[in-house]
């Protein structure tokens, strides 16, 4: 099966999945902020799809762009945004439609989780209240009612004493019932989509467990299918049914969450598994980081955006960005020229246990002879003579 | 592997030789709490650090792990006196530290010295690089016979390009970032690094290259590392012994291999069941130990065991005759049979990983 660059028309999506009973298909997605030096391209080309009831893990680094994304699913970019590609939840297109239509979507069928509950609550409301205001937005009730229902809400989510805590303000909760309010408000309309994004970042590890548990019920409640949006490698191999790893605001590698920590077929993602501490690693060896920082996403350079970083660089890997192509399995799909070269390859085999971290960011991908002629005028400026690399 | 180069020479005591470099005994850090108005009477204290007792040997590493508001970089500013202990003393190389003068105590700081946790806001975006990490040794006087050879020195120590000492902090990315702070905290050759969540702003492929190079140096510089964390995947990672933290008070401490093998505290047990394993059969297969509800106030903690709150074995295990011995009795910091200090009336070993 060839994978296909994501036309709406293609029977297939990027991800090597049939489009067929797709609940969210999102098709290359393109997001670009312009600022002064340039656009930034902060995502290039996503597509995905998401079936009922599945959790999409969305997993990259700050600055890969997994957070944009999902704000452009839901529409929420500020109009200076640039975005292209498509978005659809069933069979309506999403991007560009008008604030009101968009509103009919959100909440009833594409619900969002922040990764700060305290900004996404109003102050001044009790949360009781801004849980029934979700409700009557999309339903023709009375106060009482969706109060009423507002306090089961707080209950499901496990809330001790919901019926007084209702009349509280967000700041006499706690962080994690707070956002455990806040997925109140995402299950109150029965979503079919939710999207959550770092939901539990801000929380301690004992919290972080709750508000876990309390996704997994709210999925369970409402039946919605999940995107789930960390950095958390260890909370996506909890959750997640498939992975998405984005680097430079493209997907790197999809697969199932098994392909992905078993069988990496990208060597950014094997570097991630390598840099990370783990509780059940035996004696504490050396990790294996990944050398360098990602590229800025103002002129990207030609060629693969990892390449800089990549220890089985090659030649071609500077020239012509590789597409997402089948590896293990039609579904397991990978952008690396040679991903058949980490077949049985752990994190140890290709990255080393490197000390060493010099190479400035803005140096990181630019040609030397563009490198050479910036930094000669800038450290001109600074310190005459001084800091040629 | 990229071995790092010529460092400055350090005095360092061997490991063999088991004399605390640093010594906490009993340290307790009270803040205020003042009613609103004009005078602003004190009217309760936050319990920030109760009773904390811990020695750090020279060359090894000790992990404080807790979440938010335990304690545990009160405990690293205290004992670095950049916050006056409310009682306790912290003995350096046996001598007592606590209540010593501005002046002394600044002759003290070459010996110990603290790297940030957000290396964005720890160094100062005015300063070319050089110069940030010159700035101790300048302050100390020592800058004058060879400064900028050092100054190089420090930042081929640390793994990064002294060609780049005239750049600004903001031209790095934040690993780089908090190298330069490690290379700072370096430069007057110091015994102890205190190191307040080094890692927790840096992203897991950057976080890699800054704990390997924290290694390196403890293992070529004989250093020995209070490493204050949240995080216990890193603590685990980096440390020889750990003491777990929870609302001012130290529940739990063993060395790093015993700590998970055999935890003994209620809290411990969840805090590493509550960790999430990257390895999807692993974790899917966990059952997880769930405390309920949140972190009670400091202002006011729970009397006896401060974890009872929320412990499962207090809720689900214990008669009501035993329960009343965590209310009324605060739980000593002893083995009870454990192999290692259990800050709990009824410790007792569970296998969470």
């Amino acid at each position: 099966m060839t994978a296909s660059t994501g036309v709406s028309t293609s029977r297939n999506n990027s991800d090597g999945r049939s489009n067929d009973d797709a609940l969210l298909l999102v098709d290359n997605l393109s997001v670009g902020f312009p600022t002064e030096d340039g656009v930034v391209h902060a995502v290039r080309g996503v597509s995905y799809t998401l079936r009922p009831r599945e959790v999409l893990g969305i997993v990259g680094e700050s600055g890969s762009g997994k957070s944009v994304t999902s704000m452009a699913v839901m529409g929420l970019l500020p109009k200076s945004a640039q975005v292209s590609g498509s978005v659809r939840f069933r069979n309506d297109e999403l991007l560009g439609l008008s604030e009101s239509a968009l509103a009919k979507f959100r909440g009833e069928h594409l619900a969002m989780i922040f990764q700060d509950p305290m900004s996404s609550l109003n102050p001044v409301y009790t949360v009781g209240w801004q849980i029934a205001e979700a409700l009557r937005a999309h339903h023709d009730m009375s106060k009482d009612a969706a109060m009423t229902r507002a306090v089961e809400l707080l209950t499901t989510v496990g809330i001790p004493r919901a019926k007084e805590r209702a009349n509280n303000y967000p700041h006499e909760f706690s962080g994690g019932m707070r956002q455990r309010a806040v997925i109140a408000i995402a299950m109150a309309n029965d979503p079919d989509v939710i999207i959550a994004d770092e939901p539990t970042t801000a929380l301690d590890v004992t919290v972080q467990a709750q508000v876990l548990d309390t996704l997994t019920t709210a999925r369970h409640e409402t039946g919605a299918a999940m995107v789930l949006i960390t950095h958390d490698l260890g909370v996506v191999a909890g959750q997640a049914d498939r992975v998405l790893v984005m680097y430079a605001g493209k997907p790197v590698e999809i697969g199932s969450v098994d392909d992905i920590f078993y069988t990496p077929r990208m060597p950014y993602t094997l570097g991630l598994l390598g840099s990370l501490p783990r509780l059940d690693a035996g004696d504490a060896e050396r990790l294996t980081p990944i050398v360098g920082s990602p590229p800025s996403l103002i002129n990207l350079p030609p060629g693969c955006p990892f390449a800089p970083r990549c220890p089985i660089r090659q030649p071609i890997c500077d020239v012509e960005e590789p597409e997402l192509r089948p590896t293990t399995s039609a579904t397991h799909v990978a952008a690396c020229h040679f991903s058949e070269q980490l077949e049985g390859k752990s994190p140890a085999d290709l990255f080393q246990t490197s000390v060493a971290d010099d190479v400035l960011p803005e140096d990181a991908g630019e040609s030397e002879q563009q490198d050479r002629v910036v930094r000669g005028e800038e450290t001109a400026e600074q310190v005459p003579g001084g800091g040629q690399s | 592997m990229t071995s790092v180069q010529s460092a400055p020479a350090v005095p360092s005591s061997a490991p063999s030789e088991r004399r605390p470099v640093l010594e906490v005994r009993n340290l307790v850090k009270h803040f205020p709490v003042r009613s609103r108005g004009l005078v602003r009477r004190k009217i309760g204290d936050v319990h920030a650090v109760c009773d904390v007792s811990f020695e750090l040997y020279p060359g090894e590493t000790l992990g404080l792990v807790g979440e938010s508001g335990c304690g545990k970089t009160t405990t690293s500013r205290v004992v670095l006196n950049l916050q006056p202990a409310t009682s306790g003393t912290v003995l350096f190389d046996g001598r007592e530290i606590t209540g010593l003068k501005q002046s002394e105590m600044r002759r003290l700081r070459r010996e110990m010295q603290i790297v940030f946790q957000d290396p964005y806001a720890s160094l100062d975006p005015r300063m070319p690089v050089n110069e940030i990490v010159a700035e101790p040794l300048r302050i100390h006087g020592r800058y004058e016979k060879n400064g900028r050879r050092k100054v190089a020195e420090l930042l081929r120590t640390v793994g990064l390009n002294p060609e780049h000492g005239n750049r600004y902090a903001h031209e790095f990315s934040g690993g780089q970032r908090q190298r330069i702070g490690i290379a700072r905290a370096l430069a007057l050759e110091p015994r102890v690094l205190i190191l307040d969540e080094p890692v927790s702003a840096l992203d897991v492929s950057i976080q890699a290259g800054v704990l390997n190079l924290l290694e390196e140096l403890q293992d070529r510089l004989g250093l020995a590392y209070l490493f204050v964390a949240h995080d216990l995947s890193v603590v685990k990672h980096i440390s020889d012994r750990i003491a777990v933290m929870y609302l001012g008070r130290i529940v739990e401490t063993a060395t790093r291999d015993e700590l998970f093998a055999s935890p003994a505290h209620p809290y411990t047990q969840a805090l590493i069941s509550a960790i999430p394993i990257p390895d999807p059969v692993k974790e899917r297969a966990r059952t997880r130990i769930v405390v309920t509800g949140d972190v009670p106030s400091p202002v006011d903690p729970p009397s006896g065991c401060r974890f009872r709150t929320r412990c499962p074995k207090f809720a689900n295990q214990l008669s009501s005759a035993e329960q009343q011995r965590c209310i009324e009795e605060i739980p000593a910091l002893v083995d009870r049979g454990q192999g290692h200090p259990a800050a709990c009336h009824y410790a007792e070993v569970v296998n969470v990983l």
